[in-house]
């Protein structure tokens, strides 16, 4: 049991507002005419298509095929018909559009044949992660990574397993509504996951803002040995991974580690869920819990929605939006993005929209310059300077950016939560991020183009060489026969020419002498006489060439 | 339908500048008031003359450098800097007095350098100490306080004093005015009187200087306030008052006739004003908290310093605009560990 916690530096404590989505329980959305699925709906490589326009789809069927280690599969998400795969808007900040595969849903929501391969505990860890993979399940918390990959120990021993149900961003309740209605799903899923990581111990981590949630998992887990409840303080950014281990443990993550690196896997109740679905019932994920949200939509509240269901769609079902909407965001308040229109479908990591009122979002105050007050350093989760980050974001400065520790910075949105001047702190540090990546790859491109250059200038006067050492040759040769020539014209034979001539043959017959009668070759091991051989060959081969050359030099009679 | 699409966070907490500013200056009021009541009216047309040129000056620099009027002038920056000033100077000055040190803080401390948030120098600071450098005489006739005055002037007295310099017949500048407690014991531990001898004088209370004691009190309170209001941190008013104690209780320690108590170091001159009010400053002060630390330190070493073994009687502003100068460099070397940089050792729970 956890006797104790640990404390990160900084946090804040924004409005909940978690009360709106909580009155009523988990809806089913309507599905809708068209589900527009996109092929990259998590962290990785993206799925490729794996059925055509036209094809009949049955609710669970795989449609899109992961590619390479990180990556997941694309499952339909009801039954009905392929019309199209194309590129449509997808929920990303800058609207932009991706693959997508859309189905006409035919209404009968007909799941294709499935159900569970053995009970978890017979089923081996490998075969175990496959499975979970081909269930298409990433992380549900709003990262999208994929979670076979974060069940695998890769030889660590695994000491906790942290169930992440601390939801730390105000008005989001999808995590809470599922441990409120199916803890006994998470708990399944909590089991076959350890039983995969062989972790000793599974926390499962819930702020005590969600006591109704906390008291029902507290019950369900009670005569468990190992699984425990927690209740933790209400702090944002509590949820993020590396902040709850921090917490619960009192270890810090190291910087660009993983968790599993010191003995901790963490993993979001909805996964959990979804690993219990896939491993007990045999069902892929196709569906996830959303909270539509805001006071910028009438009837708040949270519904199972099938994957690819247009936004719009589900605000309707939800009593339509106020008149004086100002934006919609996918994700909570803090770290969520604002989608250009709501026509976007929801993906497995949409865990919440937002409908925001102009009253409801931060007014849209003057930014005033900084001046250097340091709350932001005193909220700052990673414990940066954002301040100084700012100055030299601003400043362009993107060396002392990096020494600043830019990268560390989650963009939890602390920082400007709190700023007095207004400034759009995350802004800036994203804006650093990407010009920085922007110029590595520039670097690196230079690099490899400098590379090529050099490799075609050492081609250029390696042949350049060669031709020169052939034209030498040649010369030395017509040389040596004109001096021949001359000699065989002249009668009276030359002293010096024989002097030289002398000289030449006493230096052949010394070198051969050498090369017959190598010193200190007695008592050689077979190796080393080996590589004798070897270098003898070598000598002769190149020998031989220079004998050519020396057989032209030599005067014919 | 058009949506708004601006970057996160889309929630924004309740701080402002302006707040910010105004907290501060709600936090020198009960200070300034008790000032006003225990020297008399100068204080006040002090105040209000330097309110009145700091935005003033704020308002022509904003429009020659064509920046949001509005915004800038509301901010309550200049406002904070206007009351500093106005606190700062001898109670009765000559108006123009007031006027020119206003007026170069926020043109030459603050607007010549980019404005609010780009000021190295603390502008208050810049506007006092550069007119305590260029005319000596008026920054050192000081009015003692009231209940040992024997020619107090009333309100239209003082109005006519700083705006045309008649004083009332029969009355005397010099008859007036009386050294400060600070100066008083410079010049008279340099005449070889003991500071047991010169603390006898009625100038001296049992913390600091009469009256001017309970000011400082009233800054205290002031300081604390904004320190339980989150708006300044504890760090540079305890370094800077903690390192000025305890250098003069180690000269004390060692000659206590040579040496002004610690007690007297504190509540004396600007060092409470300047420790919760000045050296708070976030924006020409370090901005890290280890930073801070050091920040104040240096100001305390500074201010002692000057005060024993300088020219000058008081030293805050030197020894804030001396700190200004290495706050960069500082805040360079007092980062702290980022998140996941530093191992921490293995727990024993």
């Amino acid at each position: 049991m956890i006797s104790q916690f640990w404390k990160f530096h900084g946090g804040i404590h924004p409005p909940q507002n978690k009360y709106m989505s909580t009155k009523e329980s988990i809806g089913k959305a309507e599905i809708a005419k068209h589900l527009i699925l996109p092929l990259h709906q998590h962290i990785g490589e993206s799925a490729e298509a794996c059925v055509s326009v036209g094809e009949h789809v049955l609710k669970g069927q795989i449609i899109a095929c992961p590619q390479g280690y990180i990556s997941a599969p694309v499952h339909a998400s009801t039954s009905g018909t392929v019309v199209a795969i194309e590129d449509r808007p997808i929920p990303h900040p800058s609207g932009m559009s991706a693959p997508c595969i859309v189905i006409e849903s035919d209404g009968e929501d007909r799941w294709i044949e499935h159900g569970p391969e053995a009970p978890y505990a017979e089923i081996e860890a490998s075969h175990l992660r496959n499975l979970i993979r081909s269930a298409g399940i990433v992380g549900l918390g709003g990262a999208g990574f994929p979670s076979f990959i974060k069940l695998n120990p890769t030889g660590k021993t695994i000491d906790t397993l942290i169930l992440n149900g601390v939801e730390c961003e105000p008005y989001i309740t999808c995590d809470d509504m599922l441990m409120r209605e199916r803890p006994h799903d998470i708990i399944a899923g909590a089991k076959i996951m350890q039983h995969a990581l062989q972790a000793k111990r599974v926390l499962i981590a819930i702020e005590d803002n969600k006591p109704i949630a906390y008291d029902l998992m507290k019950e369900v887990v009670a005569n468990e040995a190992d699984i425990s409840a927690v209740k933790v303080p209400t702090l944002y950014p509590q949820g993020s991974e590396k902040q709850l281990i921090k917490v619960l443990t009192g270890k810090e993550c190291p910087s660009n580690g993983l968790p599993l690196q010191i003995g901790i896997v963490v993993h979001n109740v909805g996964t959990a869920a979804a690993v219990h679905k896939a491993i007990t019932l045999g069902q892929p994920l196709v569906s996830r819990i959303v909270t539509i949200t805001g006071d910028g939509v009438k009837e708040p509240r949270n519904l199972e929605v099938p994957f690819g269901t247009p936004m719009q769609a589900l605000l309707d079902q939800c009593g339509g939006v106020s008149d004086d909407l100002d934006r919609i965001v996918v994700g909570g308040p803090m770290m969520g993005y604002a989608m250009h229109s709501t026509d976007i479908p929801v993906i497995k990591t949409s865990n919440c929209i937002l409908a925001c009122t102009k009253e409801s979002v931060a007014p849209p105050s003057h930014v005033m310059p900084c001046i250097r007050c340091g709350a932001c350093a005193s909220v700052c989760p990673v414990h940066l300077l954002p301040q100084q980050l700012h100055w030299y974001s601003r400043a362009k400065d993107f060396d002392k950016t990096q020494e600043h520790n830019l990268f560390d910075c989650i963009e939890c949105g602390c920082c400007a939560y709190v700023c007095p001047s207004n400034i759009p702190l995350i802004h800036y540090f994203r804006y650093a991020k990407t010009e920085i990546w922007a110029q590595e790859r520039e670097k690196d491109k230079a690099a490899l183009a400098r590379q090529r250059h050099e490799f075609k200038q050492s081609r250029i006067d390696r042949e350049k060489a060669e031709k020169a050492a052939r034209l030498a040759k040649k010369k030395a040769a017509l040389a040596a026969s004109k001096e021949t020539d001359a000699k065989k014209d002249s009668s009276k034979s030359d002293d010096k020419q024989d002097a030289i001539k002398a000289a030449m043959e006493r230096a052949k017959a010394k070198k051969e002498k050498q090369a017959t009668a190598p010193k200190n070759t007695d008592n050689l091991t077979e190796a080393q006489q080996k590589q004798i051989d070897e270098a003898n060959a070598r000598r002769a081969a190149t020998d031989g060439n220079t004998n050519v050359a020396e057989k032209q030099d030599e005067p014919t009679p | 339908m058009q949506l708004n699409t601006p970057s996160s966070p889309h929630l924004h907490g309740p701080s402002t500048v302006t707040g910010t500013m105004l907290c501060v200056v709600y936090a020198l009021l009960p200070g300034a008031m008790l000032y006003a009541w225990l020297f008399g009216w100068g204080v006040i047309i002090n105040i209000l003359l330097a309110i009145a040129t700091a935005l003033a000056s704020e308002a022509v620099m904003l429009k020659l450098r064509k920046r949001p009027m509005a915004m800038f002038l509301t901010d309550g920056s200049a406002l904070v800097t206007a009351l500093l000033i106005g606190i700062a100077l001898p109670p009765l000055a000559p108006w123009w007095i007031v006027f020119v040190g206003t007026a170069f803080a926020i043109i030459f401390g603050k607007h010549i350098y980019g404005g609010l948030g780009f000021n190295p120098f603390n502008p208050a600071m810049v506007g006092y100490v550069m007119l305590l450098i260029s005319f000596p005489r008026e920054m050192t006739t000081w009015m003692p306080p009231l209940s040992l005055g024997e020619n107090n002037l009333s309100l239209l007295q003082s109005l006519s004093y700083v705006f045309s310099g008649s004083l009332p017949a029969g009355i005397t500048l010099d008859a007036l005015s009386m050294a400060t407690p600070l100066d008083t014991i410079k010049t008279e531990l340099s005449l070889g009187k003991t500071v047991q001898e010169i603390s006898a004088s009625p100038l001296f209370g049992t913390l600091g200087g009469t009256d001017i004691q309970w000011v400082t009190l009233a800054f205290l309170g002031g300081g604390l306030w904004l320190m339980h209001k989150k708006i300044v941190s504890w760090h540079a008013p305890f370094a800077m008052l903690g390192t000025l104690a305890l250098l003069s209780l180690l000269f004390f320690l060692y000659d206590q006739s040579a040496y002004a108590p610690p007690t007297f170091h504190v509540f004396t001159g600007a060092a409470i004003l300047a420790a919760f009010f000045i050296a708070t400053d976030p924006v020409s002060g370090a901005t890290t908290l280890k930073g801070r630390l050091i920040f104040g330190a240096g100001v305390g070493i500074f201010t002692f310093v000057i005060r024993t073994w300088g020219g000058y009687p008081d030293a805050v502003a030197f020894s804030i605009l001396l700190m200004n100068m290495a706050a960069p460099t500082i805040d360079y070397y007092t980062r702290p560990v980022v998140f996941g940089h530093e191992r921490e050792p293995e727990d024993d729970r």
